[in-house]
Parts: structure tokens; sequence; C-alpha cells
């Protein structure tokens, strides 16, 4: 346990954490962008350089490790002059639309701009055409016309004018995914990310599972079952991983289990206006933030789908059509006849099979009633996605 | 399963080395004169096209950087922009990740305090300070801006006197110059973008050979003016010195104080890098040009610099730099230590020493040390090596005099600086100690040897052979007011001496501290030039040869040809020339790659040459 001195104050590190960690843990505020926990630390947007006593130059908080008797300045007017140096980097490396994202209230470019001191310009100043765009920025934005927006995938699309290469969505495709459809293309200056979505992309190895977006910070990437919803934000989570603030819109979360498979993903259905807009991977024992298609884009649409039953139906011998029933109606119906059925022909008869979408203990409960009631060994079940 | 290979993950990498090697080549032959802006800004976008593409600062920041670069060397910026470009420079230095974004942001930083004047000048009067502007390479960085395209085309031709006066144009030495100089003119060649520098003092040998200089009559004198100068020192600027004033009319006297003149050409440069029969050649072709009276064996001391300065109309000190610098170490003063000007001094006067049987070290690692210890392999000592508290690549002597030293058996013995001398009872040396240095940090541009946690060295030594710098024996003129800063003469940018009598005029290395022959005569010639005006006259010396006209380019890439030496176990028993001169072939093709950049390019716009003439 490394002791070391943040600001002043002293505290106990833990062994091979990093200033960024330890900061945090201690309650101390670094401002972070590229940083993803548990996806991302490659030290690209310096806007967490902090001081280190005895080194000559500031070094990044997100990967640099503490070690005994260090002493850490989060804070100098040095650091305050680099950050925002960088924010302004950042921000004029794209045109207009990578500004109007900053300037979303409730974004995490917005909350950076406001902590860095990236400001809309005075009125005169406004009035005089200084600035470029609405943010005063010393840089004017980077040349160049609009790059079309990649669109091929049904599920995500990728837009890369607001895109700021910080590379937390390769993080999460590839250090967490593990999916390794999504890098970076061209080089140097020129580096872009290269997103599957094209129109071809069936033939790459993504999965759709979209972590990527979930884990950009400017919505360059996002999902597109948000369409409906398009005035909801489209960021991905903030650098610690918890889930952007979304308050400002009247968004609720909802904490729950993936019902597509046994595996027991956690995630947070956003709900605003009493409708499900989307659905994000929480922090669970056995997902740690990762959803997959099926959670991500399929777990909630049919809540509000106008067809989705509401009762049961039970078909009318006599005119062939469906009619409302009861439960109880329904059940003591299907049980009749499965007994029915036991006893004329025998348990072998039967097969239980049942829906990926349960829980393991409704499972359970459903093999044991095949087997105790229907006297059959034939069970099944499609949860093998 | 992933499959491993011995192939680069990018094949271009082995291909793009010859284009790498073209970049560096055109760097190297980076022109001079070019705008210090301009150069930054070259610098910073070749830093912004190196970076990976993962940081801000490097990969955001330095485009921006080079821009802002574009706009100061453009003179289009204003002082707000240099403030921003500072600003970033400083946050690309001090947050870059790796060294592409910090070196490159440290760079144009040093760069904006370095060349503060030509910021100042782009952002305040909107052009380059005064003196920027490219001209022809070779002549620009002679010291004494010799026209090296003119006699390279005159070789050429076959016109080898031509050459020689072409060169005694600006430079009374062409042999001289042909052995020794270090060839400055080399150094930003031109033909580097194409293949390699020319070999000029090559192809300048070749026409000392076949012309020597003595046969070759310097160009008319002019009519006689009855002003008497005297040029106290014989050595290459007195005697540059002396050769044009005596062509401008003037009636020359030379006083030596040693008992022949070439002062260090003949007391410090040995015989076998420089016969002394070819130093003759120059030295009669001197005497041709006019009125010199030379007064060997003629010491000046203060009284007699008085007398001389009240006496003639105008007075040149060219004494050099004769005192060799002493080791303050103990036992410096054991019988065996001697210092290495008065080893070659009394060489040059034929008093050749014998060190057979006797283990010679000699301490130093510049040129006067090697050509120490290859005169001690020449004296028959039994081993020689030399002692230097730096590593050998950081030895201030030229890679080719090194070379040669090990070549004839000298043991570079390097990361040895001396800590003591050890002497028997008849006060007689008997050993060098050394104390290991290990190579340190970078200090003033060069790495710094500290001392290694090793114990010291004994090296045994029968003699011990001082080339650690040179003095200059200044006490008689400061007596008389002229005035030194660290032992060396001050004088004005025309070399007109500061204090002392008004007529007296100073250079070479007694002003500059020891340095090249090409640079001492340069100064002597700036001296001629600066005495003629201050006499009242403006002389205008005629070369007789002109410039034979231009061939078109030859753009195919050759290599260069280098002076062939003769072989070290038959060299190294005698002080006999240790280089072979070019065949006519070689020089053929030597000169046909001259691109003539006094004929192509801005040589032939106004201002594009550096001459005196």
């Amino acid at each position: 346990m490394p002791s070391i001195i943040i600001d002043g104050a002293a505290l106990s590190a833990r062994e091979g954490s990093t200033i960024l960690e330890a900061a945090r843990q201690a309650g101390v505020h670094i401002p972070t962008l590229c940083y993803l926990k548990e996806r991302s630390a490659i030290a690209s947007c310096r806007l967490c350089v902090v001081e280190v006593a005895g080194e000559p130059h500031p070094v990044p908080a997100c990967s640099t490790v503490v070690r005994e008797g260090m002493e850490v300045t989060t804070r100098s007017p040095l650091l305050a002059a680099y950050r925002k140096m960088a924010l302004e980097l950042i921000l004029s490396s794209k045109g207009p639309a990578l500004v109007a994202c900053a300037q979303r209230a409730d974004g995490e470019l917005a909350a950076l701009c406001h902590e860095l001191g990236v400001e809309a310009p005075t009125d005169a100043e406004a009035a005089d055409g200084a600035a470029e765009g609405t943010l005063e920025l010393r840089f004017p934005f980077a040349q160049g016309k609009e790059s079309p927006r990649v669109e091929g995938n049904p599920f995500l699309s990728f837009d890369p004018n607001r895109c700021i290469k910080c590379q937390r969505c390769v993080g999460a495709c590839n250090a967490a995914a593990r999916n390794h459809s999504l890098g970076t293309r061209r080089r140097g200056a020129l580096t872009l990310i290269a997103a599957p979505f094209g129109p071809n992309w069936r033939a790459s190895e993504c999965e759709s599972c979209g972590n990527c977006a979930q884990a950009c910070p400017t919505g360059a990437i996002s999902l597109k079952a948000r369409g409906a919803g398009a005035d909801l934000p489209a960021y991905g989570d903030a650098s610690d991983g918890a889930p952007a603030d979304l308050s400002a819109s009247g968004t609720r979360r909802v904490r729950t289990t993936c019902p597509h498979c046994g595996v027991g993903c956690q995630l947070e259905l956003e709900v605003r206006g009493g409708r499900i807009r989307a659905a994000r991977g929480a922090q669970g024992a056995s997902n740690r933030g990762l959803l997959c298609v099926k959670g991500r884009s399929a777990s909630f649409d049919f809540v509000g789908a106008p067809d989705r039953l509401t009762t049961p139906l039970v078909r009318n011998r006599a005119t062939g059509e469906l009619e409302p029933a009861t439960w109880d109606e329904a059940l003591s119906l299907v049980a009749s006849r499965l007994s029915q059925l036991r006893d004329e022909h025998g348990g072998e008869s039967l097969a239980a099979f049942a829906c990926s979408r349960s829980t393991n203990e409704d499972v359970y409960l459903f093999q044991k009633m095949a087997r105790a009631a229907f006297k059959t060994n034939n069970v099944d079940s499609c949860a093998r996605v | 399963m992933t499959h491993l290979s011995i192939a680069p993950r990018s094949a271009d990498d082995a291909r793009l080395a010859a284009t790498v090697e073209r970049f560096a080549r055109r760097i190297e032959a980076m022109p001079p004169g070019i705008c210090p802006v301009v150069a930054q800004a070259a610098l910073l976008r070749a830093g912004a096209d190196q970076t990976c593409g993962k940081c801000v600062p490097c990969r955001d920041g330095l485009p921006r950087l080079a821009a802002l670069a574009d706009k100061l060397a453009a003179c289009a910026a204003d002082e707000a922009d240099l403030a921003c470009a500072r600003e970033l420079a400083q946050m690309i230095r001090d947050t870059s990740d790796c060294a592409i974004g910090y070196e490159a942001a440290e760079a144009f930083l040093q760069g904006l305090d370095e060349f503060a004047e030509e910021y100042a000048s782009h952002l305040n009067e909107r052009r380059c300070a005064a003196g920027i502007g490219q001209s022809v390479p070779c002549e620009t960085l002679c010291p004494a801006h010799v026209n090296a395209p003119g006699y390279i085309a005159l070789v050429a031709q076959g016109d080898y006197a031509g050459a020689v006066n072409m060169v005694r144009k600006d430079n009374p030495f062409p042999t001289a110059c042909a052995f020794v100089c270090e060839h400055p003119c080399e150094e930003r060649c031109r033909r580097t973008l194409i293949d390699a520098p020319l070999n000029i003092r090559g192809i300048k040998r070749y026409a000392v050979d076949r012309a020597p200089a003595n046969t070759v009559a310097p160009p008319p004198r002019s009519v006689d003016t009855a002003r008497t100068v005297a040029v106290i020192g014989g050595g290459p600027s007195g005697l540059t010195c002396a050769y044009f004033l005596a062509l401008m009319g003037h009636r020359v006297t030379v006083f030596e104080a040693r008992r022949r003149l070439g002062g260090m050409m003949r007391y410090g440069i040995p015989a076998y890098r420089f016969p002394r029969a070819r130093l003759d050649e120059d030295i009669r072709g001197i005497m041709n040009a006019g009125t010199i009276t030379v007064r060997c064996g003629d010491a000046v001391d203060a009284e007699r610099f008085r007398e001389i300065a009240d006496t003639y109309h105008a007075v040149y000190v060219a004494i050099g730099a004769q005192k060799g610098k002493t080791l303050a170490i103990e036992g410096a003063d054991a019988a065996g230590v001697m210092s290495a000007v008065d080893l070659l001094g009394r060489i040059g006067d034929g008093d050749v020493p014998d060190f057979s049987g006797k283990d010679v070290v000699v301490v130093g690692g510049g040129n006067v040390a090697m050509d120490c210890a290859r005169t001690a392999v020449r004296a028959g000592a039994k081993s020689v090596s030399v002692a230097y508290r730096r590593r050998k690549e950081d030895m201030t002597a030229l890679p080719t005099e090194v070379e040669a030293a090990i070549a004839e058996g000298v043991e570079m013995r390097t990361l040895c600086a001396p800590a003591a001398i050890e002497a028997d009872e008849q006060g007689r040396c008997t050993a060098l100690v050394v104390q290991p240095q290990m190579i340190g940090a970078v200090k003033r541009g060069r790495p710094a040897p500290v001392a290694a946690d090793k114990p010291p060295v004994r090296l045994s030594a029968d003699i011990v052979l001082v080339a650690v710098g040179q003095d200059i024996d200044a006490a008689p003129f400061e007596e008389c007011g002229l005035s030194t800063t660290w032992g060396r003469f001050d004088a004005d940018d025309g070399l007109h001496a500061q204090g002392g009598p008004r007529n007296v005029f100073v250079g070479g290395d007694c002003q500059t501290g020891p340095a090249t022959v090409i640079r001492a005569i340069a100064a002597g010639k700036v001296a001629a030039r600066n005495i003629d005006e201050f006499l009242g006259y403006s002389h205008k010396l005629a070369c007789g040869v002109e410039a034979p006209a231009a061939q078109p380019n030859d753009r195919t890439p050759y290599g260069r040809v280098e002076l062939a030496e003769r072989p070290a176990c038959e060299r190294k028993r005698d002080f006999e020339d240790v280089e072979c001169g070019m065949s006519r072939e070689e020089v053929l093709q030597e000169c046909g790659r001259c691109l003539r950049c006094d004929c192509f390019g801005i040589g032939v716009t106004e201002g594009g040459r550096q001459q005196y003439a």
C-alpha cells in the first residue's frame, strides 16, 4: 500500500493502482476524456495530466502507476492551461457538428468545456465574428468537407464528423468485448476510426453488440434503435463507467436482468414518458458492463409493441377464432389437455421446450414440471445463443 | 491461432530506407543562408508527419504549430500568433507521450530563442533579417570564399595554372589547402542531394600537382603606392595579408620569429601530411607577388612593436597561438613530458627526436594530438597511445586523421582522463596515471565525461606529449595597449585591433584562438582589404582567369572518389607524403559531378555569390 500525497492530503493507494484510480478512491476529481474504466487507458487526450514532484514534466494520471512517497498536484495554473489547450485542439479538430455536440448540456464534453473554461464567446466577440462555431477556440476548424455517416449496419451508425479519435470504442471492442472488429484506419495525423458499419457490415466480424456506442463520449457511434427517440442524448458512459446523467431530460433508469439467455447480464433500461427508450450494460457480476446485440437492441422493443399479447387467447372450436380468456381458463385448458395426452399415449409422447428468455429459476421449474407432472425426460431450451 | 512471421509488418519499411536516406541527404545539403524560421517550419512539418496519431498534443497540436510556423515564416503572423505558438509548443513539449511530440516542440522552442532576431524581423519588419538568403554553398562556406566551381571547371578543362590562379584570387595557399584544408566548402555541397559532396580538396590537389604554385605567375601587381605595411608573423594569415597587400602595390615587411616562414604549416603540421617542398612552392608563389621583405629570426617584443607601429603606415599582427597548454596534474614537470607544439616546432627546423624503444603517450583528441602520435610512430617509438577523456567519436580531430593514426598502430585509450604523472628517482617520467571516465549527459552540445566508478589505470610512458590546446603569447602587444579577451586579441569586424596604436590590425589564431589554416588565410585576406581602405585606397585585383561556361548537370549518381593513402606499414617508417592524388580519369569524374551552382540556381542572381573581389 504505497503512501502518496495528492494535493497535500496523504493517503494509502492500492498497490499497482494509477494516480487516477488513487485520486478517485480519495474523492479527488481529475478531468479525463479518452480514459474509460476497464476499457481503455491509452493516455491520448492528455486532459488528466498532473504534476508529480521531481518529474520535469506533467504525467498522465490515467496511466502512471503510483509509487511510495509520490507527491501529486492535480490543480495548478499550468495544468489548467495545458488541459484547456488540449480540449481546444480536440474541439477544433473537426467542424461545427462536434462543437454542437459539446454544447449539449448533458454530455461529457459539455461538462469538460465548463470545467476547463472553454466557453461561448461574449456577445461582442460573437458579433465581431471572431470565433468559430459557438465556442471560443484559438484554432480554426480543421479544413475538409463533412464526411458521410456510416449507416449500413441495422443497429449501429458512425458519424465521423463527431469522432475525436479517443479510441474508447477501440478499447471496448478489443480489450473488453474481444470482438476485434473495430480499430483504426489510415495512420499518423490522418488516423480514423474504422467502424465496420458500412454496406459490407455483414462481411465483418462485428456482432453489432454496441459496446462501442456505450463507450463513445460524443455520440459519433450511436445506436439506431434510438431513431424514434432522437431527442434523447446518445452519449455513452462517463469515463468511470457510470451512466451519463440523463436526469435533465426526465429519464429514469431501471435496473433489470436481461431476459434473453441464462447468463444473467445486468442492464439498465432508460425509461422516459412511460416508454423504454434504450438499454445499457450495467455492472453485473457476469457482464461487467457489456451486452450482446440482443441484450442491447432486442430486449425491450416488444414491451411497447402494439401487437403485443396482453391476455391469454383460447381458440373457439366452433368459429376457429382466438378469443381472450382469463389465465385460469387458459391454464386449466392446457393442464387438462396435456394430462389427457400423457394418460392416453404415455409421457414419451410429450416434450418440453423452454424459452431462452426465461430465467434460470423458471427453466428449472419448467423441467421439474415436465419430469414430475408430464412424466417425460424430453426437455430442452433454446438458451444456447 | 496467431501465425508468427519474420517479415516486417510493413513491407515498405525496408524499401523506405532508401527514401529516408534521401531525406537525410536533403537535410544535410540544407543550403547556407536559408531562413531559420523556414527551416524550423520544415522541421515541424516533418515532426507532424511522423505522429502515430494517438495523442492530442502531437496529432492535433503539431500540425497547428507547423501552420503557425508557416504563418511566421511567411511574415504574415502577429504577436498574438507568436504567443499562441509558444504556448502551444510548451503544452506539446510538456504533455506529449513520446519524443515524436515533445522533441519537435522543444526544438521549436529553442529556435524561438536562438533565432529571436529573425523572428522579430519577420514580425516587425515583415522580412528576413539582413544576411539571410541563399548563395553558392561551397563558395559561401569557405571562410576565404574561394570560387570552387570556377577552379573545378578549369581543372576539368585541363587549365591547371588557371585553376591555381582562380584559387589565389582569394587564397594564396592553393597547395596548403590542397593538402591540409578541413574543406568546409564540402559541408553543404549541393551534390549531396544526388549522391555525395564533391571531393573539392582532392580536385585542388590534382591542380597543384600538375601546376605547382611556384611555376604559376600571380596576376600583375598594381603600381607602387610607397605605403609600408609590417606583418608580424609569417604564418598562413600573415603571408596571405602580405600577398594581397603586395599585389595592391604596398611595400610589405614580414617579421618572423622563427628561422623560416610558414608558421604552423611548417612548425605544427608534420611533413607526412604536408611535404615541406610543397609548402615552399606556395611561399615562393607569394614572394613573386610584389615587394615583400622577409625578416626571419626577428622576434618582436613590446619595444620593437612600438617602433614598428610608428615606422610603418599599417601593421598586421598575426602571431598565431604558439604556446602549448600544460596539464595541471601532479608530476607534470617530469623529464619526458613535453608539449606538442614544442615537439612539432623542433621537427619543423629539422630536429627529429629519436623515440626508439620508448613508450609514448599523447594526451588530447584533436588534430595536433594525432599529428604528435603519428610523428612519434615515425620517430621509432616502441608503443604510442592517445589518452583522451571522451570517446573516439567525440574527438575534435578529423575522423580520417584518427583512422590513419589507428592504422599506423596508435592505440586509442579513450575515456581516460589524465590524473597524475609518475617519475623515477631521476625525475624521469615513467607512467601516465589516468582516471577512467564514463560518458554522461550532453552539455553545451557535447556529451561530457564524468569520472567512472573504476580504479585509476597506469599507462607506462617514457614520453608524455601534451596536446590539449594552445595559448597566445599576447603579452608584448598587451603592453602596448592592445586589448585581449581570454588571451585573444580583440578586434572589430574589419579586424581593426582594439586599443593600442590606431594603425594596427590583428587576425588569425591570435584573434580567434587555435583554428584552421583556411580561417587564418581568410583573416589575412580581410585584413589586407581593410588595411588598403585604411591607407586610403580601394584596389580591385584581377585574377586573370575566367570561370569556363557551365556544362549541363550530370544527374547520374556516382560514388565520391576518395584520395588513397600509402599502406600504413610502409608510410609509418618515413615522413614522406601519406596521401596519393587522383588520376586524370578520377578527377574528371569528380569534376563532372559539380552542379555549377555559380551558373545554375541562385548563383546567377544579384547577391547570389559571396565574394570579396
